[in-house]
């Protein structure tokens, strides 16, 4: 398969357009640059996603596209992002929420002294739906959470709050969802999960997902289309299936040589180990 | 100790409690969306209670004057978060309550400056309030102080629903639990932090016409129950509506209590001001959050 095919699984639903990242820089407290000309996009309808070591600049590059640098007083300072032909780059969070671009924030976030159900409404704040309808749509993903729902949000596992923090998210309608980390903390098992979730909300809704992960092996085993991000930089990318198979990626990423063994870090050619930290 | 007072203290004390719940929610309304300590809140009580008041000296009714001062307030609260609190949006929450107290002097000040900035008032007592009371409990309770906590426990009941069942309500307390979150499911922080503000304004303006039409209105006695509610709240527990309400009237029989059974023994009295705070340091030792304040709940 090459990068030009369509989606194994088209979306039923009206089809929405792709979001692209055009040559964004970001920069933070106007001095420290994180992004250094970042593109990147999200098909309409299928999962994306974007892998890198710590530092890299995945949640930054999330933060562009949801509009919430600016808390974290960062700016773009040159490139654009834009969803369906809309400019995002120039919005407020709250305005690119409207335009259906919801972020689930890294490490989760929920509201502690919520409860369960009081944290998925919060996420209908902008009232694009009927709540009620809404939450039942959530329940039926995961079901767990209607067995929680009176439950205090802080005093759920990690596993459960990463489910509450994406059906808060969906609350929203969103018609791209932007995942940071959601395997942070998580057992193998659970990230398997929560994956195979994200892949099924992704077909039933048409929903495009951007998913920023350091876990390269599940991440490009639930993706369609992957990038890899280093210095700030994208430095490859292609089909998940491609990326998984390839030499470098499988090395750095993924930890195995190409005749199948584990290799320590210590082990990969200077010249190779350089350009990580470039 | 003569029993056949506590009826009455205890009845008068829920009275007077159930005005200090109003006037303490204000208190809560700002402290559970944004953390912020308002200390001017007893300036807003008083500026709400001296533009009713002003407002039926011009000749206009007490009901359209009262719900009139409710709004301006309402309105005051919305451009003080507006003017003075949105830039300080990000910075250190002890930057933003100095910032509160800076506004109590200024408002304090201007109030000092209106021909009602000393002396007594007291509002004329409205046909509907003036007929004779009640008997409960084998004491006399007026038509104004039925009304009064009518009145607090109708808003304090009102709010309560707000923050429990609408999405509005629901997303206030969001903001203050993590606003990060908040903003990435598309709440404007901004929003929330005004509607916060002037929901404020506008039960501290119900309170202090509450107030004065049961005691009179003067400025210092106004303004000071801005200080008044800290024993409260804090005995309820800062960000709790129900904890405001349990605090308030907590806070008020304990008053009228002091003031029946303690003030003899004493040379010169003057228990009502000191026990309140006497029982608010031992609930503080032991159980330092309130009440029914939140617990902060400690796990990554």
């Amino acid at each position: 398969m090459t990068a030009t095919h369509p989606a194994p699984n088209p979306p039923a639903p009206a089809p929405h357009g792709d979001l692209t990242v055009n040559n964004v820089e970001v920069v933070y407290h106007d001095i420290v640059q994180v992004l250094r000309g970042v593109s990147l996009t999200v098909r309409a309808g299928q999962v994306t996603s974007l892998l890198g070591t710590n530092g890299a600049g995945k949640t930054t590059t999330l933060r562009a596209i949801s509009g919430l640098l600016k808390p974290e007083n960062g700016r773009i300072r040159e490139g654009t992002v834009s969803f369906g032909g809309r400019t995002l780059s120039s919005l407020g969070g709250t305005e690119v929420v409207k335009s259906g671009v919801v972020q689930v924030p890294e490490g989760r976030r929920v509201f502690k002294h919520l409860n369960v159900e009081e944290n998925l409404r919060a996420g209908a704040i902008l009232g694009r739906g009927r709540w009620r309808d809404d939450l039942e749509r959530i329940y039926t993903y995961f079901p767990k959470l209607r067995t929680l729902r009176h439950r205090q949000a802080g005093y759920t596992s990690g596993g459960e709050q990463q489910m509450l923090a994406i059906g808060r998210a969906l609350m929203a309608h969103p018609r791209v969802l932007l995942l940071d980390e959601p395997s942070l903390g998580l057992a193998p098992m659970l990230v398997a999960e929560i994956f195979e979730n994200v892949r099924r909300i992704n077909r039933e809704e048409g929903l495009s997902v951007l998913v920023v992960e350091q876990n390269a092996t599940v991440a490009l085993a639930h993706s369609d289309y992957g990038y890899v991000m280093e210095g700030g930089r994208i430095v490859m990318e292609g089909e998940s299936d491609w990326l998984s198979g390839n030499p470098d990626v499988k090395e750095f990423y993924l930890g195995v040589t190409e005749h199948g063994q584990r290799k320590s870090f210590r082990d990969v050619k200077s010249y190779k180990r350089r350009k990580r930290w470039m | 100790m003569n029993l056949d007072l506590l009826p009455q203290l205890l009845l008068a004390g829920v009275v007077i409690g159930s005005i200090y719940a109003l006037a303490a929610l204000g208190f809560v309304l700002i402290y559970k969306s944004s953390r912020v300590i308002n200390f001017a809140h007893g300036q807003v009580i008083a500026t709400g209670a001296f533009i009713a008041f002003a407002l039926t000296q011009s000749g206009m009714n007490f009901w359209l004057a009262g719900l009139l001062a409710m709004l301006a307030t309402f309105a005051l609260g919305m451009l003080i978060e507006r003017v003075f609190l949105r830039r300080m949006v990000g910075e250190p929450i002890i930057s933003v309550i100095m910032v509160t107290i800076g506004l109590a002097s200024v408002v304090d000040g201007l109030l000092h400056l209106t021909p009602y900035g000393a002396g007594n008032f007291s509002f004329t007592t409205p046909a509907a309030l003036s007929g004779a009371g009640i008997d409960l409990l084998g004491t006399q309770l007026s038509r104004v102080q039925l009304a009064g906590v009518l009145a607090a426990l109708a808003l304090l009941g009102g709010f309560t629903y707000f923050f429990n069942r609408s999405t509005m309500g629901i997303t206030m307390r969001a903001v203050a639990d993590d606003q990060m979150a908040a903003m990435s499911v598309g709440t404007s922080v901004e929003r929330v932090f005004a509607l916060a503000w002037a929901f404020a304004g506008l039960t501290a303006a119900a309170a202090g016409v509450i107030l004065g039409l049961m005691s009179g209105l003067t400025l210092t006695g106004l303004a000071g129950i801005g200080l008044k509610v800290f024993p409260v709240v804090i005995l309820g527990g800062l960000d709790s509506v129900l904890g405001a309400i349990v605090g308030g009237i907590l806070i008020g029989v304990l008053e009228n209590l002091a003031a029946g059974y303690l003030d003899g023994l004493v040379p010169g009295g003057g228990t009502r001001d000191v026990f309140p705070f006497i029982v608010l340091l031992i609930v503080l030792l032991l159980r330092p959050y309130g009440l029914f304040g939140t617990k902060e709940i400690e796990r990554v």
